[in-house]
C-alpha cells in the first residue's frame, strides 16, 4: 500500500449529503437534549410539589423567552427520537440501500418538521 | 486501545445493545406521557400527581431515568472520541476529553439522585 497517497480527512471541505446531514443533526440535538432533560426534570420536580407549583409552570411558560426554550427542548426530543428510530429500522434491513439511507434520511427531516411545528402549536 | 476504557460497556456490542434498549425505553415513556396528557380528560395537577403516585408510573420513570443515564454516557462518549482527538485538538486532547466525560458523570449521578428524589418526594 502506497503510504503517501493523499487522504482528506478535513470534514470542513467535503460536501455533506443529506444523510451524513441527519447524522449531524442527529449528535447535535443529543447534545443538546442533555442540556434538556435538566430543563424537563426541572418542569416535573415543580409541577409535582404541589398545585401551585402546577400552576406556575403554566405561568413560567407563558413568556416568549421560556416558550422558546421549552420549544427548543422538544424541537431537539422529536429530531432525536425520529432521526433514531430510522436507525432502528436500519437494524432491521429497512432502508440499508444507499438510495434507501438517502430517502430515510429526507423522510426524518420531513416528519421532524411536522413534529416540530406540531410541537410550537402545542407551546403557544 | 485507550478509548474502550472510558466506554460504556467495555465493548461497542454492548454499547450497541444498550443504547437501543435505553432507545426503546424513552421512546415509550415519551409517547405514554403525550397520551396520557392527551387522553385525559381533565388533565391538570389531581391527574399528574396520581399518575406519579403510582408505584409502576415511578418504575417506569426511573427505568426512563437510568435510560437516559446509559444513552448520554454512551452517546457523547462516541461524539467525543470523534472529535476531541489528538488530530484534530493537539497533543492535549485526550485530557480535555477525560474532563468532559469527568464533567458528564458529575452531570448524569445529578440527574439519578435528583430524579429519584422527585419521584419518590424526597
Amino acid at each position: 500500500m502506497n503510504h503517501k497517497r493523499p487522504v482528506n480527512l478535513d470534514i470542513s471541505t467535503i460536501k455533506l449529503p443529506v444523510t451524513a446531514k441527519v447524522s449531524i443533526l442527529h449528535r447535535v440535538s443529543g447534545v443538546i437534549l442533555v442540556a434538556a432533560v435538566a430543563v424537563l426534570m426541572w418542569m416535573l420536580d415543580t409541577s409535582l410539589e404541589s398545585a401551585e407549583g402546577f400552576a406556575s409552570i403554566s405561568e413560567i411558560f407563558s413568556s416568549t423567552p421560556a416558550k422558546l426554550l421549552l420549544w427548543a427542548c422538544l424541537a431537539a426530543l422529536a429530531y432525536h427520537l425520529v432521526a433514531g428510530l430510522r436507525h432502528l429500522l436500519m437494524d432491521m434491513g429497512i432502508g440499508e440501500s444507499l438510495e434507501g439511507g438517502k430517502r430515510g434520511a429526507v423522510l426524518v427531516f420531513v416528519i421532524a418538521l411536522v413534529l416540530i411545528v406540531l410541537a410550537g402549536v402545542w407551546v403557544w | 486501545m485507550v478509548t474502550a476504557a472510558t466506554s460504556f460497556g467495555r465493548n461497542g456490542l454492548a454499547d450497541w445493545v444498550v443504547q437501543r434498549a435505553s432507545a426503546l425505553v424513552m421512546t415509550a415513556y415519551v409517547f405514554f406521557l403525550l397520551y396520557f396528557i392527551f387522553a385525559t380528560p381533565d388533565f391538570g395537577y389531581e391527574a399528574w400527581k396520581e399518575l406519579y403516585s403510582q408505584l409502576w408510573m415511578r418504575i417506569f420513570s426511573l427505568l426512563a431515568l437510568l435510560s437516559i443515564v446509559a444513552h448520554a454516557w454512551i452517546g457523547i462518549w462516541a461524539v467525543l472520541t470523534d472529535y476531541f482527538t489528538t488530530r484534530l485538538m493537539g497533543p492535549k486532547a485526550t485530557a480535555i476529553r477525560l474532563v468532559c466525560q469527568l464533567l458528564l458523570a458529575v452531570v448524569l449521578v445529578t440527574f439519578l439522585v435528583w430524579g429519584i428524589e422527585i419521584l419518590w418526594g424526597l
